[in-house]
């Protein structure tokens, strides 16, 4: 049986995806690593055998949606976190349009306690930019700073911080603490209504079209704000050629300017819509084909900095619709290194160690997360996923561990499958399954 | 056969042409004292409607009716639709009652879609107009039109010129018809100010223009599209309802620069005096009031069809339409 305080032994994983070698970890941390781990091991040392897997850091996303406070019947922090260590991730930050809305030290600290006690991850609540995401006037980013949440990432997601003045102030406002803007890049009145990549397609389906400029437009007016006064800026899951392009203007400045792009944006394409399947509703909306290929490319040179979930849950009554009157969002966190390995890694263009930059080292890095993303060093927090890079698996609706079932894979064949996930040196995950102990509340942090 | 009839596009040149010409058998029909035939005796055909559309919803009904049809009319209006109730749940309950065949008429695009690859129906389900999407019996009823006027009543379209003017982009019409015109070898020319047509219309089967005066003189056919004046003044697709009736409406100057055997549709219901003057919705050319009459046969023809799965003109014993209608009229005598 898996102890989960004792010592565990990982031997011959290979580690970021290079040469085999052993992991000890104990207390928490990575004790030791290669020939030194196995003399190292105490009397009673679990041992692993991840022969022909890949041990990676603990993932880490950007962006979740774990709808607790106000919408329990889609996600609660206790199914979003356990599908979150299925996926393998050990941090998720959980997104500011819940209900209330997560705009006041209370709710980012509600949100932040509810993720100690269910204890498969950690998670960060990420602050609402105005009150109520409504657009007017400032939350209290300070409060939110300052709480036992530790809130450093800032979003209106869902709505874009449209009105310039306010943007501006945000952007400046949270260099006090360290803080991110992390905006959600869609100019209002160019996309009223919009249910669709505006293109050829939605001319033909006769679904209104969500045009790639309302994306631009507004990462390049960011961009502009972020240098003017010299503050951090993250774009959300960017979904266009363009957007990427001004992104690599921008860092070719030296502007601080990052960027995430979820994993639907890397496989999936426009061409979807055609079935008024809403499973395929999204928003940012599923791009072209072109869009996908020079996201890869971004991503690969570091253009885009990471890959996070837009995890979203829906009801199925939200989805079981029209398309008009669908919710917008698919669920992300199982499938999302499945997804990164089939878009990036089995094409050439990720090797495992920059699917570690970009899942673990980088987010944890933009979100300003301590303990999260390391490189499997000694010493370094025990937040390790192994990942079976040969199995192939067809998915399918009911391994959601999440409440909802609106994910975009059902039916497809998918590369990868984590086989165990550790928090802090304690088993989230264990063969594909959630380890069903909790003694490891609040442990580290 | 076809089961459902969703787009313009479900169908082939060889099923168009098959559509038209059965269509034109039960045209025979209206001109006799008894308009009804027993064909879908015993079936039922619901007309779900979740918009307003009085004139489609009569033509539907009264060609179900024409068949012998039992026809249930539901519109949302004053209905569980109003109250909140699902796409689904109204479709399982209308499924509960039996229906071997849906109109559905919805403000979503996509909606007849969602319906036929849900399995909340068995039925066959027909489109009668989806949100800015399609809406292919009126392009079969104008194709019947058109071909009635321009090619005898027989073949097709080849190498017809029809022009489409108006509200392009918002126009479920100019969509199916572009598909099934072109399907049916017709020349068509999409007229409409830029805003008004829609992003990757170069894609389509069609030329487009803006100037509406330089396509005229070559148009076999024009068609009017209704102009919605809410789009220009809350949505700024045009400065004004005026100036868009003076750039792309039609009167009697323009009227006279069509050729002499040109007719001029609409697919109705017209503002007359914006993108139709009276004078040329009274005229001669026009054939707006004998698309309604065609609209009734098309639909007999399109409910037929699916339900039979069969057609007249191959199968004549199976379905010996004249025949009955010969026994039904000696019974009445």
């Amino acid at each position: 049986m898996t102890s989960t305080d004792g010592a565990i032994l990982i031997r011959g994983a290979r580690l970021l995806g290079g040469e085999a070698g052993d992991l000890l970890l104990a207390e928490g941390v990575i004790a030791a690593t290669g020939a030194a781990a196995a003399a190292d091991a105490p009397v009673g040392t679990e041992r692993v055998d991840a022969d022909g897997l890949v041990a990676l850091p603990g993932l880490v996303d950007l962006h979740t949606h774990l709808r607790e406070p106000g919408r329990e019947d889609a996600e609660t922090v206790e199914t979003g976190t356990l599908a979150a260590a299925l996926g393998g991730f050990t941090a998720v930050h959980a997104m500011a349009n819940t209900e209330p809305v997560a705009d006041t030290a209370g709710v980012v600290e509600q949100v932040w306690r509810l993720g100690r006690e269910a204890g498969w991850c950690d998670v960060h609540p990420v602050g609402a930019v105005t009150v109520g995401i409504a657009g007017q006037r400032l939350a209290e980013l300070g409060a939110m700073a300052d709480s036992a949440a530790r809130v450093r990432v800032f979003s209106d997601d869902g709505h874009c911080v449209s009105d310039a003045v306010l943007m501006r102030r945000a952007l400046e406002y949270v260099k006090a603490f360290d803080g991110v803007v992390a905006q959600h890049a869609q100019e209002p009145r160019l996309t009223d209504g919009a249910q669709m990549n505006e293109g050829e397609l939605s001319g033909r389906l006769g679904l209104t079209g969500w045009p790639a400029v309302a994306e631009e437009a507004i990462v390049a007016r960011d961009a502009l704000l972020a240098a003017h006064v010299g503050s951090r800026l993250h774009v959300c899951h960017v979904s266009t050629e363009g957007s990427v392009e001004i992104i690599r203007w921008a860092k070719s400045k030296g502007w601080d300017v990052t960027a995430e792009v979820t994993p639907h944006h890397l496989l999936l394409t426009d061409e979807l819509a055609a079935s008024y399947d809403p499973v395929y509703k999204v928003n940012p909306p599923l791009r072209t084909e072109a869009d996908v290929q020079v996201l890869r490319a971004g991503l690969a040179d570091g253009t885009i900095d990471a890959v996070a979930t837009d995890h979203a849950p829906h009801p199925v009554e939200d989805k079981e619709c029209e398309w008009a009157a669908a919710a917008m969002g698919m669920l992300g966190l199982q499938t999302a290194l499945s997804v990164v390995q089939e878009a990036m890694v089995d094409t050439g263009l990720l090797s495992w160690a920059d699917v570690a930059d970009r899942m673990s080292t980088r987010p944890a890095r933009i979100g300003r997360v301590a303990g999260q993303g390391g490189s499997l060093a000694t010493g370094d927090p025990a937040n390790v996923v192994l990942v079976d890079p040969a199995a192939r698996r067809v998915v399918h609706a009911g391994e959601s561990a999440s409440l909802s079932r609106n994910t975009p894979y059902v039916g497809r064949k998918l590369p990868g499958r984590v086989v165990a996930t550790y928090l802090r040196g304690r088993a989230t995950v264990l063969d594909g399954k959630p380890v069903e102990q909790r003694m490891g509340v609040g442990a580290g942090q | 056969m076809i089961r459902h009839l969703l787009s313009a596009a479900d169908l082939d040149h060889e099923q168009a042409i098959r559509f038209l010409d059965t269509a034109a058998e039960l045209r025979a029909l209206a001109d006799r004292p008894i308009k009804k035939l027993p064909t879908l005796r015993g079936r039922t055909v619901v007309n779900l409607f979740f918009e307003d559309s009085t004139r489609t919803r009569i033509s539907f009904e009264a060609a179900a009716k024409r068949l012998s049809a039992d026809v249930i009319n539901f519109s949302a209006r004053g209905s569980s639709v109003s109250k909140g109730e699902s796409l689904k749940d109204t479709a399982l309950t209308l499924q509960a009652m039996g229906a071997d065949a849906v109109v559905v008429r919805h403000q979503s695009s996509g909606a007849p879609h969602r319906l036929a690859a849900s399995g909340w129906v068995d039925g066959s389900v027909v489109n009668a107009g989806d949100g800015t999407h399609e809406h292919p019996t009126q392009a079969l009823l104008d194709a019947f039109t058109l071909r009635r006027h321009l090619a005898g009543g027989s073949g097709d379209l080849d190498g017809r010129r029809v022009t489409i003017v108006g509200d392009v982009l918002h126009s479920r019409v100019a969509r199916s018809n572009a598909l099934l015109l072109s399907t049916l070898g017709a020349d068509v020319t999409l007229v409409a100010p830029p805003t008004l047509l829609p992003v990757g219309v170069d894609s389509w089967p069609v030329s487009t223009s803006y100037d509406l005066d330089a396509t005229l003189a070559k148009a076999d056919a024009v068609m009017m599209l209704r102009v919605q004046s809410e789009r220009g003044a809350n949505e700024s697709f045009f400065p004004s309802a005026r100036e868009c009736s003076r750039r792309y409406g039609i009167d009697a100057r323009r009227m006279a620069l069509l050729p002499d055997h040109a007719i001029v549709l609409h697919p109705g219901p017209m503002n007359r005096g914006v993108e139709i003057t009276a004078e040329v919705a009274d005229s001669t050319r026009s054939v707006i009031v004998e698309q309604v009459s065609n609209g009734v046969a098309i639909r007999m023809a399109v409910l037929y069809l699916l339900l039979s799965g069969s057609d007249i003109v191959e199968q004549p014993e199976a379905l010996p339409l004249v025949a009955a209608q010969e026994e039904a009229q000696e019974a009445f005598a």
